[in-house]
């Protein structure tokens, strides 16, 4: 392990990642999926709405998107602060 | 060649790979077994996840609860999200740092992490409910799966179901099963796939599913979710794209299924033994992608068997409405081949239908919740009439009957669908007396007409599906008893043999057990699974998470929030769905009317989730911080640097 200050710099880095990461998350299912349904009825998606469709296929999408743009960044800030395999 | 000979040749061909394949990539030593992972390509690794992951309750129940969901198909969108979402906090919460420590079990983990005998012991016990629950919806799963393909009864189905179980994993189950579930995952996602692409055709001209979903149905030229809402709402359901009633619990409902994703330790050990930490990352995404290929075919699945379903019943709504033209015929049923689905499924006594006004047709509706209990009402009057002893006062049961009679017919007056009452149109109930949820995904090629090695072709997945999750479970439950429980507390010189027969007969009571509460589940396949779920969200998700995230929380913290969430989430559970799930102990009517804020207990686990983290926060706040030697793992497992390969104790 490199010394305890580059280590909490990458933690730290890490920490920020994983709360926009989830943030995005909560966005597409929760958000758009449940919560925002009905304000955004209006927003057709073949013979349904916007929400329906990220609660039935959307979210999901986004979810695989989500999980390889997270492992393609930290591996960067793996590399970046010398803490990679 | 008839059905159930194809069948029985597809299903073999099936077990002959899967045997074939056990016997070629047989593991020699028990660490092979353990790092199946390693050296096996993260996409051929997701594949064998997603596998061990999609099971009977994501293959044969799920498109059927959407389909069929009395409330409509949308607000079972937790499912879709719910399972699949939880690979995100995986990916991003516990893969690679669990990959990081380095140890094979979970129990393992919470054991070290909290420098606590006892804390291992308790996620031992988590490990066990959880488990145990999710293999009684196999064995739901399994029991139905073999009932349709074998023409027999439920119940048989099971226990021929728990035979072959018994056999594959006691006997068989730890050789070369990462290679056996790539082939299991192929069959199952050829067998899901195949009969939506044909289906989505017929209805959408959409090859891809997901598109025919919001394509447009070309009998009627209407886009197909618009059609599909009026042909249902027309016959008296809810509308199949109709908001949640319950938007709360909607919400708690998704929140459990994904963090009790994160929290399942039989998909939680497939990324202990991965080669790297990198690797623990993107083997997760690999997993999600081989699952949405399922997860995004699955809302159509149900959708588009709902449509057939009622056109089927009720043919003149295939091109406008559905009481435009008469409903399906009794005569038809029986003379007409593609119809022979509707008898072949009866015997499996998950569908039911009656012709109760005796006019020769089978009518399909929503019936209103007034007419059902004035009929229940006077099914018990004529019962009493019918039972009465010769010195019984006939004229005061006659009485009743009658009384019950003009009670009924009252309510018939009142009801009407599609604008006219029942008693006017002559029907007396909705005559599909039984209409199981579980049936929709293996009824559908059926339902569709499809041929016959399509509906062969699906018996075959939903036999790999159930097979390849109650092997993984069976296995994860005896390396609980045997590795953790046995060789890590009770008697650690236990000899290699010891542990391995530990391990066995583990297995054979677990199987047992299911067997006999799959016999009297307490939900269809799937949501018996969502409890598993629940229970593994309040209690094995939070002892993770905070063990990494936390330097803070101590032993005390961890064990006082698993008992809580444990003791809060199957007590109320047990409340509904009766003491330890043995049928009739129930305490509570298990309807919404009686649930706390209208939380169901399927949801209950997001709320034993959030008093596991506040138990753990408060206790750890009150007692010693943990030693300096445990902060210093929590440190080193936040790197990826010095992974080495997973080790045994």
């Amino acid at each position: 392990m490199a010394d305890k200050s580059s280590a909490n710099a990458y933690w730290a880095a890490n920490l920020r990642t994983i709360g926009i990461s989830l943030v995005v998350w909560f966005l597409c299912s929760f958000g758009l999926g449940i919560i925002l349904r009905p304000a955004l009825r209006g927003i057709h998606v073949g013979g349904a709405d916007l929400g329906f469709w990220f609660a039935q296929n959307g979210s999901i999408y986004v979810f695989i998107v989500l999980i390889f743009v997270y492992a393609w960044r930290m591996n960067r800030l793996d590399l970046e602060h010398g803490v990679e395999e | 060649m008839d059905q159930f000979t194809l069948n029985l040749i597809v299903v073999g061909i099936t077990f002959a790979l899967y045997i074939g394949i056990a016997i070629w990539a047989r593991a020699g030593t028990t660490a092979e077994f353990y790092a199946a992972g390693q050296g096996v390509h993260p996409v051929l690794n997701g594949m064998a996840t997603g596998a061990d992951w999609m099971s009977a309750a994501s293959f044969i129940s799920m498109a059927g609860i959407i389909a069929l969901a009395p409330a409509g198909g949308y607000e079972q969108s937790a499912y879709l999200m719910g399972w699949t979402g939880g690979y995100v906090l995986l990916a991003l919460l516990l893969a690679p740092y669990l990959r990081k420590f380095g140890k094979f079990t979970v129990p393992e983990f919470i054991g070290d992490r909290f420098y606590s005998g006892g804390a291992r012991l308790l996620a031992v016990i988590c490990l066990i409910v959880i488990s145990v629950t999710y293999v009684i919806g196999q064995m739901r799963g399994v029991g139905v799966t073999f009932s349709r393909f074998l023409e027999v009864s439920t119940d048989t189905g099971l226990y021929i179901g728990a035979a072959i179980v018994f056999a594959y994993a006691v006997l068989g189950g730890m050789k070369g099963i990462t290679y056996t579930q790539v082939a299991q995952y192929v069959v199952l996602i050829i067998a899901y796939t195949i009969p939506a692409i044909f289906i989505s055709l017929q209805l959408t001209g959409a090859f891809l599913p997901q598109l025919g979903l919001i394509g447009t149905h070309t009998a009627s030229g209407v886009e197909f979710l618009t059609k599909l809402d009026q042909v249902v709402t027309e016959l008296g359901f809810r509308a199949y794209t109709s908001d949640s009633p319950n938007m709360l619990n909607m919400f708690l409902f998704t929140m459990s299924l994904m963090i009790g994703t994160a929290g399942l330790p039989h998909v939680i050990i497939r990324f202990f033994t991965v080669p790297k930490v990198s690797d623990a990352r993107t083997s997760a995404g690999w997993a999600l992608v081989f699952i949405a290929l399922l997860y995004t075919v699955a809302p159509a699945v149900g959708a588009m068997a709902r449509l057939n379903l009622t056109t089927t019943m009720w043919p003149a709504a295939e091109q406008g409405n559905a009481l435009d033209g008469p409903a399906i015929t009794l005569a038809e049923i029986d003379s007409n081949p593609e119809l022979s689905w509707i008898r072949t499924w009866e015997k499996t006594g998950l569908l039911g239908m009656s012709d109760l006004n005796g006019d020769g047709q089978i009518q399909y509706f929503a019936e209103p919740p007034a007419v059902t209990a004035a009929n229940k009402a006077l099914a018990a009057a004529t019962a009493a009439l019918a039972a009465a002893g010769p010195d019984a006062d006939r004229a005061a049961l006659l009485a009743e009957v009658a009384a019950a009679t003009a009670a009924r017919d009252a309510a018939l007056a009142e009801a009407t669908i599609g604008g006219v009452s029942l008693a006017e149109r002559g029907w007396v109930g909705n005559e599909v007396t039984r209409l199981d949820n579980d049936m929709m995904v293996l009824a559908n090629p059926e339902i569709a007409a499809l041929p016959g090695w399509v509906i062969a072709l699906v018996a075959a997945g939903a036999v790999a599906a159930a097979l390849s999750t109650a092997a993984g479970l069976l296995l994860a439950i005896s390396s609980a008893i045997s590795h953790d429980l046995i060789k890590g507390s009770i008697n650690p010189n236990i000899s290699e043999k010891g542990e391995l027969l530990a391990a066995r007969i583990a297995m054979t009571f677990a199987i047992l057990v299911a067997t006999y509460l799959g016999l009297n589940p307490p939900g269809f396949a799937a949501q018996v699974v969502a409890l598993a779920f629940g229970l593994a969200a309040a209690t094995i998700f939070p002892a993770l998470m905070m063990g990494i995230f936390s330097k803070r929380i101590n032993k005390e913290g961890a064990i006082a929030g698993m008992l809580v969430g444990l003791i809060f989430t199957g007590v109320y559970i047990f409340l509904y769905k009766g003491w330890f799930f043995i049928p009739g102990t129930n305490m509570l009517a298990d309807i919404p009317a009686n649930y706390l804020f209208g939380i169901s207990p399927l949801s209950i686990g997001s709320v034993g989730a959030v008093l596991n983290f506040a138990a753990a926060f408060l206790v750890s706040g009150m007692t010693r911080e943990p030693p300096h030697e445990v902060q210093e793992l929590v440190e080193s497992i936040r790197v990826p640097r010095g992974a080495g390969s997973a080790t045994g104790h």
